[in-house]
């Protein structure tokens, strides 16, 4: 569903990302690990196709489309969605005026805040004044109205607290069709996670760590977020010279 | 309260006095003579586009839906009605006959020796406005007035008085606007408010001049204890140049005042605009809120908040757009506090538009024209109750103008 092969990238002429190689499936969910700087959130970024991330090598494939160098707006359309860290606050522009942009007429974005207790927030400016958690509930509620494909999650659960964690577990597992089978399932995700919080309640099938933007290990992603917490993250650049 | 003679001689003494901000005009190249414009009960000396005209300043020309209305054109009163109890509407020259000169009000918070402005419109007033809301009376549907120029080249002077009397309620849509055969004038308009003990006052400006017209409002506001004055500032066409810095003083405890402003500035306009607010009461809150955007033009935004005892709060917030290569964008705010335990803030941005934000929404879908237009559309977003729809449609317009520029 979701290929990437030897992609290298660029931000200000600053090699960033170097021989990036990753498959995902339709069904499954990735989990991406790594230390601040290693290259995780410029993956996704570039994956989204953004304006500062420079492709130099390499292609990103998408349902057996190549869209590295398509238009942002164009990969939206085709179905990856992203749920951003930090989102800018745009000044003026109201919240549900973006979740009406992502649901594109096929959804009432009203009953959809109204389900997960964010009405109070729809008349609000785009993240003005929004703490983490309201923060990160408005971006996965973007994604439930955006209905992507394949969806990139950057950090959902930093900033928030650990009774809504389990809201955001579940809106992301609703996002990722995780109560239907895996063969029925028609999405995938890539999700970066710092703490690990998040996988209790995704299930995830695969894990990547990513040092000096490479993808330097890769395995079930509890046993390397348990290796991660025993032995630090120098020990998956032990391994990515291993492989070397 | 100086006697006539003495406001005549205070204003005789600046009648060349230059102001001390924004460009200076020479009076002299403005006619003072006009066409006396005959009283119009039904407004039915208004042709087809001088209505279309009015409309794009808020102006429906009918007494329905309207708590009251008020008409000047050129130098003539051409409507004047109430239509609600409680509510007062009358020239201001008849008001100053009728209430000896309304010693209570009249240049109580403009000085008459403030500039050559301020001096020619007591030196030589046409008319204005005398609005008052009655005690306690709550006045549900706005009172429209129409400040008109209907003769090209000619200088208006207006003075207007509103008071929302103790516990009432009143919404004022001024809308100032020129004949569409009109291209030049000028605009004097002094403006004092009264906002008494927990009245609430909503006034809401909207401009809509012509491409050589100068505008020198001078406006003050006096809120007393719990009033609360929001008003609203709407300028998106072009217009030569304006300049205008109106005041607020919050007076009594829990006072409150809000001045929103959405500018447009085309190439050729000149806008230097502020609101200044001083809070001299405990739990007096004040916010300045300016949006402007520039096409081409020059943008001054100004404003300033003085916290003089402890317990107040304030905010400032000046934010420009930058839309064309040429246009100039100055956003000058200022913060004085006077004694420990204020608090007050400001915000000042001015630059083009943020790539993170339009990729943000291009990644929900949007291409980035789609994206930009969204941005500058929430930018000038105006919400007002109240303004007539064809208003509301016009600033629609105006708006998809102004992304054409991007």
């Amino acid at each position: 569903m979701f290929q990437i092969e030897d992609l290298y990238v660029t931000i200000e002429d600053q090699e960033v990302l170097r021989g990036i190689n990753l498959h995902i499936k339709k069904g499954e969910t990735h989990a991406l690990f790594g230390k601040n700087g290693s290259g995780k959130t410029t993956l996704l970024m570039t994956i989204m196709g953004f304006s500062r991330y420079q492709v130099r090598q390499g292609r990103i494939l998408f349902l057996g489309t190549d869209i590295t160098h398509l238009p942002t707006y164009e990969r939206a359309q085709l179905g990856v969605g992203i749920a951003f860290q930090r989102p800018p606050t745009i000044r003026g522009v109201k919240t549900k005026d973006v979740f009406r942009v992502c649901a594109g007429g096929k959804m009432s974005v009203e009953a959809l805040a109204f389900e997960y207790g964010f009405e109070n927030f729809m008349d609000r400016e785009i993240n003005h004044g929004f703490s983490g958690g309201e923060i990160k509930k408005s971006e996965l509620l973007q994604l439930l109205a955006q209905d992507p494909k394949l969806v990139l999650l950057d950090e959902p659960e930093s900033g928030v607290d650990l009774e809504n964690l389990q809201l955001i577990g579940q809106i992301i597992r609703r996002l990722l069709q995780k109560d239907q089978r895996r063969v029925d399932r028609t999405k995938a995700g890539l999700i970066i996670t710092h703490t690990g919080y998040i996988l209790n309640y995704l299930n995830a099938d695969m894990g990547h760590v990513m040092a000096h933007g490479q993808v330097a290990c890769q395995g079930h992603p509890m046993d390397i977020l348990e290796h991660v917490k025993k032995s630090g993250y120098e020990e998956c650049v032990r391994c990515l010279c291993f492989q070397n | 309260m100086p006697l006539f003679s003495e406001l005549k001689e205070a204003a005789e003494k600046s009648r060349d006095k230059k102001a001390a901000i924004g460009p200076d005009l020479d009076l002299n190249q403005f006619k003072r003579q006009s066409e006396d414009w005959s009283y119009d009960e039904g407004y039915k000396s208004f042709d087809a586009q001088e209505r279309d005209h009015l409309l794009r300043a808020g102006i429906e020309l009918t007494d329905e839906d309207h708590a009251g209305t008020f008409l000047q054109a050129d130098r003539s009163i051409v409507h004047c009605k109430t239509s609600q109890p409680g509510l007062e509407i009358m020239p201001i020259t008849e008001a100053l006959q009728k209430y000896d000169g309304l010693p209570e009000y009249y240049w109580r918070l403009v000085n008459v020796e403030a500039d050559k402005y301020t001096a020619a419109a007591e030196l030589s007033l046409d008319n204005g406005y005398f609005i008052r809301a009655l005690p306690g009376a709550r006045i549900s549907q706005p009172v429209e007035a129409c400040l008109y120029i209907r003769t090209d080249g000619l200088s208006q002077h207006v003075h207007n008085i509103v008071v929302a009397e103790p516990g009432s309620q009143l919404h004022i849509i001024t809308g100032c606007t020129t004949h569409p055969g009109v291209t030049s004038g000028l605009h004097l308009g002094i403006s004092e408010f009264y906002i008494k003990k927990g009245a609430h006052l909503t006034f809401t400006m909207v401009h809509n001049w012509a491409e050589n017209i100068h505008v020198r409002p001078r406006s003050a506001i006096l809120v007393e204890e719990d009033g609360v004055y929001l008003s609203n500032y709407i300028v998106l066409k072009p217009v030569k140049s304006v300049q205008m810095y109106p005041t607020a003083r919050l007076a009594g405890k829990g006072a409150v005042a809000r001045m929103n402003s959405v500018v447009v500035a085309h190439p050729g306009s000149e806008l230097d605009l502020g609101g200044r607010v001083i809070l001299e009461a405990p739990h007096t809150k004040a916010e300045v809120i300016a949006r402007t955007v520039t096409t081409g033009g020059t943008v001054i935004s100004r404003g300033h908040l003085i916290g003089k005892v402890p317990q107040i709060k304030a905010h400032l917030e000046c934010r420009g757009l930058i839309l064309a290569p040429k246009g100039l964008m100055y956003a000058v705010p200022e913060l004085t506090g006077e004694v420990a335990g204020v608090e007050m803030s400001h915000e000042a941005a001015v630059g083009r538009i943020a790539q993170e934000e339009i990729e943000y929404l291009m990644a929900r879908g949007l291409t980035e024209d789609e994206a930009a237009s969204t941005i500058v559309r929430g930018f000038l977003n105006v919400e007002i109750e109240g303004l007539p729809e064809a208003l509301k449609e016009d600033i629609e317009r105006t708006i998809q103008e102004t992304e054409k520029g991007l």
